[in-house]
């Protein structure tokens, strides 16, 4: 394993693995050779969050943490401050990309079976940093103290109100205050830049380790590692550097490039990724006309005006996602990938793919009767198609999956 | 003797844990403890007066008390009249599911028999419901009997503030401590309070 050649690097890895690790995490680690560029979004996805890291580093130093300051001192990196704005909108562009290549990443999962035996914690994990992210972006959001940061926090802690008997004094927890104020937005910003990326930085570790440690499935779902070389190497791999670094390369210049026409002309994203209230101060005497969260959450939030109860929407939203965590062990095909599948898992799919677009269409728009039963609708096709998922993927027909890829 | 050492072993494992876990939640103590409000926020929470004597008949104005709105409404002896007519459309008319402070007192739920005072914080999820007196046909309900409406989620409220059935908030809307001394309202606190 070891590189004899350079003295000064195996001085080095005799002391510290460095060498060691390079090689078996990076350079020589074996990944199947035919993917597509559903398997691109992971990188992307960690490209998103270093630009987060620096970028919201870099907003730190013209933020102001404090009920009176906070809307100014983002007014302030906007306008004062060299190139602030830049700084700013990449951070924010930087929220809404991370979720899109998320929810890409976690489709290919569902698409290609990624979460099938042995990957089954790589999926947990991968859910954890999901949820971890939407509580990240939720504080962020807050920061700024606009009038949809103030008003989105109240209906957000407002759920916790719905959890009986404790409810309200834990609300007055969360808040620090009897409103939100000053209080809430020190603490949210100390989670925010601190203790969650901690753990989201965590968690993305794990969720590396256990992938390198099962490899990285394939769109056939074939098992690459029956296969093997004397070395022990599966022969349907190449080593991820040159070959997938170069891939990645290709697929972080596109996503360069989508992610600059978004920044430079489209910020706002049509008030989907920075909503038009919140260019105002928040004030808590007058909630907006129409609240509506950003486009990331809108799916759940449909579902959580879907149900007329208070602790049931809370309830049905909560189900939403931690059903999300059990999907290895509710899917019992024998094929991974949908290429595989009978033909319920394609319908279901489909199906699936239509309601939770709708979904995520109905949570950004005003509530009607009509809206409100295809809310209705759209939550109980995206239960079913997890729920029924262990009864339509062991009755159907699958085709026999290849033995080599 | 082997299995007299393991036993041994458990209980000194056991009680050991058994200190460590009780060390870790007094430890939890002051972190968790420091997110409750402070001195600060608790001190600033005082009562606000208001003068009520120039609102018009069936005008709501909106009192500032903990930086939380608070509606005050002025109402008619027809609207008020007209309440016991809308019960059969409310989840909780007489207020039964919340502490009511002057249940069954006036019809208008607060201490006075003209004046409702009502907290502006919806009971779903906190937003601010909107003020519709008018009888007449809304988008979000054609037999509309005047109240308030909640724009976040679609709660219905009627004009003191008591909830309709099958929306989303499950109490009606909260009546503050609050006392009136003729045309001086108090907000934040009973008569002889303070």
């Amino acid at each position: 394993m070891t590189q004899k050649s350079s003295g000064f690097f195996n001085w080095i890895n005799t002391r510290l693995p460095i060498v060691n690790t390079y090689e078996r995490h990076l350079s020589k680690h074996p990944v199947p050779k035919k993917v597509n560029f559903w398997y691109m979004f992971g990188a992307l996805a960690s490209v998103v969050l270093i630009i987060q890291i620096v970028s919201g580093i870099w907003l730190m130093f013209g933020y102001e943490n404090t009920e009176e300051g906070a809307f100014a001192s983002i007014e302030y990196i906007m306008r004062d401050i060299e190139y602030g704005w830049i700084i700013r909108y990449m951070h924010t562009t930087g929220a809404s990309m991370f979720f899109a290549v998320v929810y890409l990443h976690m489709f290919r999962g569902l698409l290609y079976g990624s979460y099938h035996k042995p990957r089954e914690l790589v999926w947990v994990f991968g859910m954890t940093i999901y949820l971890v992210m939407m509580a990240e972006g939720f504080l962020g959001y807050v920061l700024p103290y606009g009038q949809m940061s103030y008003w989105g926090a109240q209906v957000i802690i407002s759920l916790f109100g719905a959890i009986p008997y404790i409810g309200e004094s834990l609300e007055i927890w969360v808040r620090g205050d009897y409103y939100i104020s000053g209080a809430t937005i020190s603490r949210f910003f100390a989670l925010h830049v601190v203790a969650l990326p901690l753990i989201l930085i965590a968690l993305v570790f794990m969720h590396l380790v256990a992938l390198h440690e099962v490899g990285a499935g394939n769109p056939e779902g074939v098992d690459i590692e029956k296969h093997l070389d004397e070395d022990g190497v599966p022969l349907d791999s190449v080593p991820f550097f040159p070959y997938k670094v170069l891939n990645a390369l290709v697929a972080i210049g596109i996503f360069g490039i989508v992610f600059s026409i978004i920044m430079f002309f489209f910020p706002e994203g049509g008030g989907y990724m920075l909503e038009l209230a919140n260019f105002e101060e928040a004030n808590p005497l007058s909630t907006p006309e129409h609240i509506a969260p950003v486009w990331y959450y809108s799916p759940y939030y449909a579902m959580l005006r879907a149900v007329p109860d208070k602790l049931g929407g809370l309830v049905v939203m909560g189900a939403a996602i931690a059903i999300l965590f059990v999907v290895p062990w509710l899917d019992r095909s024998k094929a991974a990938s949908i290429r595989y599948k009978g033909i319920l898992s394609k319908i279901a799919m489909t199906i699936f793919i239509v309601s939770w677009l709708m979904l995520a269409w109905l949570g950004t728009v005003p509530v009607t009767a009509l809206r409100t039963t295809l809310s209705i609708i759209g939550t109980v096709i995206y239960f079913a198609f997890f729920l029924l998922m262990p009864i339509y993927t062991s009755i159907e027909k699958t085709k026999p999956v290849p033995d080599r890829l | 003797m082997e299995e007299k050492i393991t036993t041994r072993r458990k209980v000194l494992i056991g009680m050991t844990s058994a200190v460590g876990a009780v060390g870790a939640s007094f430890a939890a103590v002051p972190f968790i403890a420091s997110w409750n409000p402070s001195a600060k926020a608790k001190a600033v929470g005082g009562p606000v007066k208001v003068d009520v004597s120039k609102m018009q008949i069936g005008q709501k104005i909106q009192v500032s008390w903990r930086k939380q709105p608070v509606f005050v409404i002025r109402h008619s002896k027809e609207a008020l009249e007209n309440l016991s007519k809308v019960e059969s459309k409310l989840d909780d008319p007489s207020s039964l599911k919340i502490d009511e402070p002057y249940r069954d007192v006036n019809p208008t739920r607060s201490s006075s028999q003209e004046y409702t005072v009502i907290a502006g914080v919806c009971t779903h999820l906190g937003c601010a419901p909107k003020y519709y007196p008018e009888m007449e046909s809304q988008p979000w309900d054609e037999s509309w009997v005047g109240g308030f409406f909640c724009p976040c989620h679609g709660s219905m409220f009627d004009i003191v503030g008591r909830v309709f059935k099958g929306v989303p908030a499950p109490t009606n809307l909260k009546v503050p401590p609050h006392y009136f001394d003729g045309n001086i309202l108090t907000i934040g606190e009973e008569r002889g309070t303070a």
